[in-house]
C-alpha cells in the first residue's frame, strides 16, 4: 500500500482525501473547520486526526493540497471589445480556477482604476487587440494602471506587438508577458496565460494568503481548488494513455453562494446548415454563476426563475415560497430540516441547476434564408453530451438527486437551449472530484479508477 | 490602423459562400492582411473585428438583394465606437432588380460607402481600389 493525502483548504471546510496509489482505491474523506486566520495547520490536524479515528494510522508518502481559501485567486482583467478579448480573458482567468471579480471592456476610466485599486486583485489579466491589430486600448490601460498604482502583479497577454511597451510603462511592478489570449479571429489561445496564471498563484498568492505556514506538512500546494476540478474533469472526460475516459461530460456544482458549471466537450454544431457566431470556445469550459446559489445567493435564484416557478415546483404557496426563501438567505447555516423546506430546497437546487447550466450551454437559433432554414449557433452545442456529473450538498444530501440533476437536461419549452438531450447522472457523494484532479498530477491513472469507482449512477435523466 | 488589415464577410442572413472564399484568397494574394469573419456577419460583429484588429477597411459581400436594409445605420455605429473614417466597401447583387447602378452607387455613398461595386466586379478591381484609397504604391 502506498497511501497518498489529498487537501483542499476550503474557504469554511479543509477537507481531507486519503488514497491507496499502489492498489487504487479511496481510503477515507474527512473535513474540519478552516483556520486560516489563527494557524492553517490547526484545520488540517483536526482533519487528519478525524481521518485517522476513522480509518486507522496511515504513513502518506505524499501530501498534496489546493486551495481556495481567503476567497480564493481573486482577478479583475481589461479586454477591448466585450464579446472579444474582454471575454477570452474573463474565460481564461475563470479556466485556470479564479474566481473573477469584474471584468473591464474598453479603455479603463479613473473611477475603474480607483476600483481595481480598492478592489486590490491577486491577479490583474491585461489584454486587448489581436496580434498586429489594436495597440491604443492596452497602451492607455497599462497607463492607467501604473498612474493608479498598487502592487498586484498583472499578466500581459494581449496584442504583442505592444507587449514590450506595456511592460516599460509597468516599470516596477510585477509584471508577466504572455501570449495573446485571441492572437486572431477564431483562435483562443488561452493554455500560455492559464500556466502564467497558475505560477504566479505559486510564487506569490499561497505566501499572501497564509497558506505558507501549511507548507512543511505538504509537498505543495499546487493549485487553486477549481483548477483541480476541472483537471479532474479533463481527466474523467480524455482518460489516460492506457485507460479510456467516460468521454465527453458536463459537470455541476451547487454551493451555498455560487453555482460552478464545466464542460469537457468540443460543443460542435450537430445540425446541418448551422453557422457558428462568437468567440471560439475552449474544450473544457468553467462559468461561475455568482448569484445562483442556495443559501448566500438564494434571491438571485428567485430572480432568474421567478418566486411562481419556485412555488409551482415546491408545492408551497407564493407567500409561504418567498417567506421562506428569504429565511435561508438570513440562514445560511439553515438545513433542510421539515417537509416544507426539503421541498423548497428540492425546487430551488433544480432551478439552480436549470439556470447556471442554460447560461453554460450555447443556444440556436432559427433563422429563413433564400436557401430556406439555416441555425445561428452561439456557444457549445452539448446536446449530444451523455455524462452529467453533479455535486454541492443539495444534490448529495437527498432522495431526488436524479430529478434535481435532470433539471440540467434539455427542455422541450426552451428548444433554443443546447442542453444535454438524454445523460447518465453520476453523483460525486464523497466529493473527491478536487483531490482526484491533485492526484492526476502525479497518478493519472489512479485518479481516474478512483473517480470512476466512487462518481455512483443515480439514474438516467431523459 | 493597419493600412494592410481587412475585415471581409457577408451580410445579413446571406448564406453565399463561393465569392465570400474568393474574396479572401484574392485579398490574401494582394498582400492584405484579411480577417474572414464568413457568412452571416452581423453589423455589430464586423464592427467588432475592425476595432479588434485596428482595420484599415471593412469590405462587405451581399448577394442576396437585401443589402441596402442590412447596411443602414453601419457608417453611423462604425463612428460611434470610435472607428473614424474606416473604408467602408460594399459589393455583389446589393439591389433587388434591375435598377442603374450609378443611382445604386450615389445610394451607397450617401449611407457612407466609400465604394460601391456592381455585379460581376472582379477581385483585381476591388485590390486596386483598396490600394488607392489606402495609399499602397506596391
Amino acid at each position: 500500500m502506498k497511501p497518498v493525502l489529498l487537501i483542499d483548504f476550503g474557504s469554511t471546510y479543509t477537507k481531507v482525501t486519503a488514497v491507496d496509489v499502489d492498489a487504487p482505491r479511496l481510503l477515507g474523506v474527512a473535513s474540519a473547520y478552516t483556520t486560516v486566520e489563527t494557524d492553517i495547520n490547526d484545520g488540517l490536524s483536526e482533519a487528519l486526526r478525524r481521518l485517522e479515528a476513522a480509518v486507522g494510522k496511515l504513513e502518506f508518502s505524499e501530501r498534496y493540497a489546493a486551495s481556495s481559501a481567503a476567497g480564493g485567486l481573486r482577478m479583475m482583467a481589461s479586454g477591448l471589445v466585450p464579446e472579444l478579448t474582454a471575454e477570452a480573458a474573463r474565460l481564461a482567468s475563470l479556466g485556470a480556477g479564479a474566481k473573477v471579480v469584474k471584468t473591464y471592456a474598453f479603455e479603463l476610466t479613473e473611477d475603474d482604476v480607483r476600483e481595481i485599486v480598492a478592489e486590490n486583485p491577486d491577479i490583474f489579466l491585461l489584454v486587448g487587440g489581436t496580434d498586429g491589430g489594436n495597440k491604443q486600448c492596452i497602451i492607455n490601460n497599462a497607463r492607467m494602471l501604473a498612474a493608479a498604482g498598487g502592487s498586484f502583479p498583472i499578466i500581459i497577454a494581449g496584442n504583442r506587438n505592444a507587449a514590450r511597451e506595456c511592460e516599460r510603462i509597468l516599470a516596477g511592478r510585477d509584471t508577466h508577458i504572455c501570449e495573446n489570449v485571441l492572437p486572431k479571429f477564431g483562435v483562443l489561445n488561452i493554455a500560455p496565460t492559464q500556466q502564467q496564471i497558475r505560477d504566479t498563484f505559486l510564487k506569490n498568492i499561497i505566501r499572501a494568503k497564509g497558506l505558507s505556514r501549511a507548507s512543511e506538512l505538504v509537498s505543495g500546494i499546487l493549485m487553486p481548488t477549481p483548477s483541480a476540478v476541472i483537471r479532474a474533469v479533463e481527466l474523467l472526460a480524455n482518460g489516460t494513455y492506457t485507460e479510456a475516459g467516460i468521454g465527453e461530460l458536463l459537470a455541476v456544482d451547487v454551493g451555498g453562494a455560487t453555482t460552478d458549471v464545466y464542460s469537457a466537450a468540443h460543443g460542435n454544431p450537430r445540425r446541418p446548415n448551422t453557422v457558428i457566431r462568437g468567440l471560439a470556445e475552449p474544450f473544457i469550459k468553467r462559468t461561475v454563476e455568482g448569484d445562483i446559489g442556495m443559501r448566500y445567493s438564494v434571491k438571485g435564484i428567485v430572480d432568474a426563475a421567478g418566486i411562481d416557478e419556485v412555488a409551482r415546483r415546491s408545492g408551497l404557496t407564493v407567500e409561504r415560497a418567498q417567506e421562506l426563501v428569504s429565511y435561508l438567505s438570513e440562514h445560511t447555516d439553515a438545513l433542510p430540516s421539515d417537509d416544507e423546506l426539503e421541498r423548497l430546497d428540492e425546487a430551488l437546487a433544480g432551478l439552480a441547476v436549470k439556470t447556471a447550466v442554460a447560461r453554460h450551454a450555447g443556444r440556436i437559433e432559427e433563422t429563413y434564408t433564400m436557401f430556406g432554414l439555416s441555425f445561428v449557433q452561439s456557444g457549445k452545442d452539448l446536446t449530444g453530451v451523455t455524462n452529467l456529473v453533479v455535486t454541492g450538498g443539495s444534490l448529495v444530501h437527498t432522495r431526488h438527486t436524479a430529478r434535481i440533476a435532470a433539471c440540467a437536461l434539455y427542455d422541450a419549452q426552451e428548444p433554443d437551449s443546447l442542453r444535454p438531450e438524454h445523460a447518465k447522472i453520476l453523483v460525486d457523494r464523497k466529493y473527491i472530484i478536487s483531490a482526484m484532479g491533485l492526484l492526476s498530477g502525479c497518478y493519472p491513472d489512479a485518479a481516474l479508477t478512483i473517480m470512476k469507482e466512487e462518481l455512483e449512477q443515480d439514474g438516467i435523466g431523459e | 490602423m493597419n493600412n494592410r488589415t481587412l475585415v471581409i464577410g457577408v451580410i445579413g442572413a446571406d448564406v453565399h459562400a463561393v465569392g465570400n472564399k474568393i474574396l479572401y484568397h484574392a485579398f490574401t494574394d494582394a498582400g492584405f492582411e484579411v480577417i474572414n469573419l464568413g457568412v452571416m456577419v452581423s453589423q455589430e460583429e464586423f464592427i467588432a473585428a475592425a476595432i479588434e484588429s485596428d482595420a484599415a477597411a471593412i469590405v462587405i459581400s451581399s448577394l442576396y438583394g437585401q443589402g441596402e436594409l442590412d447596411c443602414r445605420g453601419l457608417r453611423e455605429k462604425c463612428d460611434e465606437a470610435g472607428l473614424n473614417g474606416i473604408l467602408l466597401y460594399i459589393g455583389g447583387n446589393i439591389v433587388i432588380g434591375k435598377q442603374p447602378f450609378d443611382i445604386v452607387e450615389q445610394r451607397f455613398r450617401a449611407m457612407g460607402f466609400d465604394r460601391a461595386f456592381p455585379p460581376g466586379t472582379s477581385p483585381e478591381d476591388g485590390i486596386a481600389m483598396l490600394k488607392q484609397d489606402l495609399h499602397i504604391t506596391d
